[in-house]
């Protein structure tokens, strides 16, 4: 055990020299290969905000069951089933066939090739929909897979926009991650007030043009109160254009009553059927809906051929700056919400900083001020594995660019109290060896490392099993406490079972005949 | 051989584990029913940290500014420094009339003076929910993995005593805090699996040793045994404890206000983990009757 070879030594020096050289890169101005690495700090520590967005999918299930009734009508209509009571609920299509012919809807309804009614998803073995048939009346509604594909779905257009609005904010470096099937989790480095941000991801921002018509029906018509001046209109459901075919949306002042609107550039098709529409309706109004609200309804006064339009609706600026943005970005395919929500203010982010360096300084000093009161020589060998320890913790967190939050500083804090125990298990067993008759030095060392070294290995191991788990189930900043751990107690291992240990056999081979431990 | 050890831990060991178990049973009571002091992670609701930069401002100003606006259960306290408050309460979700926006807003308005709202955290009901069922389930897994890593590495009595001893370490520390109605959060979590970690380190140091010294003892029955073995490895650990107890006090006392409630939980797990490694893991080896011949029938199987 006490024997190193000069290549043994190299390689471990070289292990512990090319891990911790990384410490270097945080504090250099180098910003090329190796050196752009650097670890990054928390939330918690440089202030920021960090929200969970949620993306509520009733109205997503209700828009896929409603357009499912016509081609799934076709079908039964198709294959010769009379079906009778059709009724769509919010999140349930029902109706009533006869006995006989349910095996004949089954048949066609659980088709795994070439369904467009109810799609087979592969991924999870299970269809989008499923039915249950109670006395003769069928009821359809999504299965589990299907909501959870419906989300993932709508988490992955939300995801590309969420990111336009914030980018338009102009906050840098924003974080913006799935979480699970329905929610996305966006951090803000150095945002100190969410307010904004929230306010233009609470909108989903579905825009589209339809006409006003004279008709009083129910049937293909809708009816709003116009949010300008409180009328009542009726529009026809026959959407003309919407946001989708918008390209480009700005605020202005109108050149008229210096009010401010926002306009708007369209596509090509979009140019295309506005243009007809516009043209074939002069004198009509056509209707503004955005997120179910209509916000205003004016008069075609000539055809609009070149793509370009406006949107008024007595906005301030800011309302018209807001909305020209949402625009620009797209809309969501379902709403958001923030179902949590953590924001630090830069200064108590510094102050957290400033009390977790200076904790983690003086308990440094009083760890390694004890061991040299304990074991002299060996105190201070058992200090050096300690610094070199932290150097390799702190080039491994900048190797894989770690976070480093508060927690994870009371990680490392953990890890100098509890780092020094590997080296205090090898000098008690070294000290009771020699307490043993007729043993020498180098026996007795010898013993000590190798009987030693099981009980660090049983000891660590189980501590670290604690540390990955709370990685893998931790949230937040909580995870950066399991990440500073688990490297701790690896680079503990090495500092341990390597360094001190070539120390130790360097010192004992200069005194092979002194008393070494009093 | 046969020496002569300053401490006699083995005769204190009845001693010992009836005041553990009075400590367990009245843990249990105290959750039950006094029950534990759930922050917003595990309960839901809104936290808010502010400094005020005017003296003229109270506590009693700061609480009535928040209460005009029924936000529920309201918790006002001073936190760290001079002008600085903790505000917890119960809403968890927010609208169009009561949002953030508008909390923020009012009290700056309320106490008229410059507000810094130096934290806010906002937890759903749904999340709180979550959070607490992903924490129950890693200390539980935590358990589990260190359970069949001893059972693997030792015998099953060993396994069986380690996880004794943790359970006795988790539950009086949570015993404490519910005495105390201190705050059990997210990192009070985190420090709960350190716990169970550093307690399970210390237990497996002295089986370790015991199982070395049944095989090199075979005459000595397991009393014995326990009283060397925990008397060979008691130096270590007691620097241990006193080297991660010096670490633990200066985050205590200089890490800031947010590390307080953390730091105390994992002063109180190793002082507790310590004891419990001594006086329930090793008399659990008594209880179950181990022997020389238990780790014997190991060696036949290998």
């Amino acid at each position: 055990m006490l024997n190193f070879t000069k290549i043994k030594i190299f390689f471990i020096y070289l292990v512990f020299i090319s891990i911790s050289i990384f410490c270097l890169s945080n504090f250099s101005q180098i910003d090329q290969y190796l050196f752009k690495k650097k670890i990054n700090l928390g939330l918690d520590l440089q202030g920021g905000s960090y929200l969970l967005l949620e993306v509520d999918s009733s109205p997503l299930q209700k828009r896929h069951l409603q357009s499912k009734v016509i081609p799934l009508k076709k079908k039964l209509i198709e294959n010769k089933i009379k079906f009778k009571n059709f009724k769509i609920l919010d999140n349930e299509i029902s109706f009533n066939i006869s006995n006989d012919e349910i095996n004949k809807f089954e048949k066609f309804f659980n088709n795994k090739k070439n369904n467009d009614i109810n799609l087979y998803l592969d991924k999870y073995r299970s269809y989008e929909f499923d039915f249950r048939n109670i006395n003769n009346r069928i009821l359809i509604s999504h299965s589990k897979s299907g909501i959870i594909n419906l989300n993932t779905s709508a988490v992955d257009q939300s995801i590309e926009i969420v990111r336009r609005r914030i980018d338009e904010t102009g906050t840098k470096e924003p974080s913006i991650l799935k979480r699970g099937s329905n929610r996305i989790l966006v951090e803000l480095p150095g945002v100190k007030d969410p307010e904004r941000i929230k306010e233009l991801l609470g909108k989903t921002a579905q825009l589209s043009f339809k006409m006003v018509t004279a008709n009083t029906s129910e049937f293909g018509n809708e009816s709003f109160i116009l949010k300008d001046t409180q009328e009542k209109i009726i529009v026809s459901k026959r959407i003309i254009i919407t946001g989708d075919n918008l390209i480009d949306a700005k605020p202005r002042f109108d050149n008229i009553n210096q009010e401010p609107i926002v306009a708007f550039t369209l596509n090509r098709l979009g140019s295309q059927r506005f243009g007809q529409a516009t043209s074939q309706n002069i004198g009509k109004r056509i209707a503004i809906i955005l997120d179910n609200e209509a916000i205003s309804a004016p008069v075609i006064r000539d055809s609009i051929t070149g793509g370009q339009g406006t949107i008024s609706g007595n906005f301030t600026f800011q309302a018209a700056t807001d909305l020209a943005l949402l625009l620009r970005s797209g809309a969501l395919p379902a709403p958001l919400s923030v179902v949590e929500e953590r924001t630090v203010g830069p200064d108590l982010g510094q102050d957290s900083i400033e009390a977790g360096v200076v904790s983690l300084f003086v308990g440094f000093i009083l760890v390694i001020i004890f061991m040299i009161i304990k074991y002299r020589v060996f105190g201070i060998i058992a200090n050096i594995a300690l610094i070199s320890n932290l150097l390799m913790l702190l080039g491994f967190l900048t190797l894989i660019e770690a976070t480093l939050t508060l927690p994870g500083i009371a990680g490392i804090i953990l890890t100098v109290g509890m780092a020094v125990d590997a080296n205090v298990l090898i000098f008690e067993r070294i000290k009771e060896e020699l307490r043993q008759e007729n043993s020498n030095n180098i026996q007795a060392f010898d013993n000590g490392f190798k009987r030693s070294i099981i009980t660090i290995l049983d000891a660590n191991i189980t501590t670290l099993i604690a540390s990955i788990i709370l990685f893998i189930f931790g949230s937040g900043p909580v995870k950066g406490f399991a990440v500073t751990l688990s490297i701790g107690l690896v680079t503990t291992l090495f500092s341990a079972y390597y360094i001190s240990r070539h120390l130790t056999s360097f010192i004992l081979f200069k005194n092979r005949e002194k008393k070494l431990f009093s | 051989m046969k020496k002569q050890y300053i401490f006699n831990f083995v005769s204190k060991f009845k001693l010992a584990n009836s005041i553990s178990l009075f400590l367990m049973l009245a843990s249990i009571i105290l959750v039950l029913f006094k029950g534990l002091n759930f922050g917003i992670d595990f309960k839901g609701g809104t936290l808010m940290e502010l400094r005020v930069a005017s003296d003229n401002v109270s506590i009693g100003d700061i609480r009535s500014s928040f209460s005009k606006l029924n936000l529920g259960d309201l918790n006002v306290k001073e936190f760290g420094k001079k002008g600085d408050y903790l505000i917890k309460f119960e809403m968890k979700e927010f609208n169009d009339q009561m949002n953030l926006k508008i909390i923020k807003e009012t009290v700056t308005n309320n106490l008229n003076t410059e507000v810094n709202f130096r934290r806010i955290e906002n937890v759903g009901p749904k999340v709180s929910t979550e959070l607490l069922n992903s924490g129950i389930l890693a200390i539980s897994l935590a358990l589990g993995a260190m359970l069949f890593y001893i059972w693997i590495r030792f015998e099953w009595q060993f396994s069986l005593g380690s996880i004794t001893a943790i359970f006795h370490d988790v539950l009086i520390t949570l015993g404490i805090f519910s005495l105390l109605s201190l705050e059990v959060n997210l990192s009070i979590v985190a420090a709960v699996l350190t716990i169970v970690g550093y307690s399970m380190n210390d237990t497996v140091v002295i089986y370790d040793r015991i199982r070395e010294n049944l095989s090199k003892f075979s005459s000595l029955n397991i009393s014995e045994i326990s009283n060397i073995s925990i008397n060979e490895t008691l130096s270590r650990t007691v620097i241990t404890s006193v080297t991660t107890l010096l670490a633990l006090f200066s985050i205590f006392l200089l890490g800031g206000s947010i590390l307080k409630g953390f730091s105390f939980a994992m002063i109180v797990g190793v002082i507790i983990g310590t004891y419990s490694s001594i006086f329930v893991a090793a008399p659990i080896l008594k209880y179950l009757n181990v022997s020389y011949k238990t780790i014997e029938k190991e060696k036949e199987k290998n």
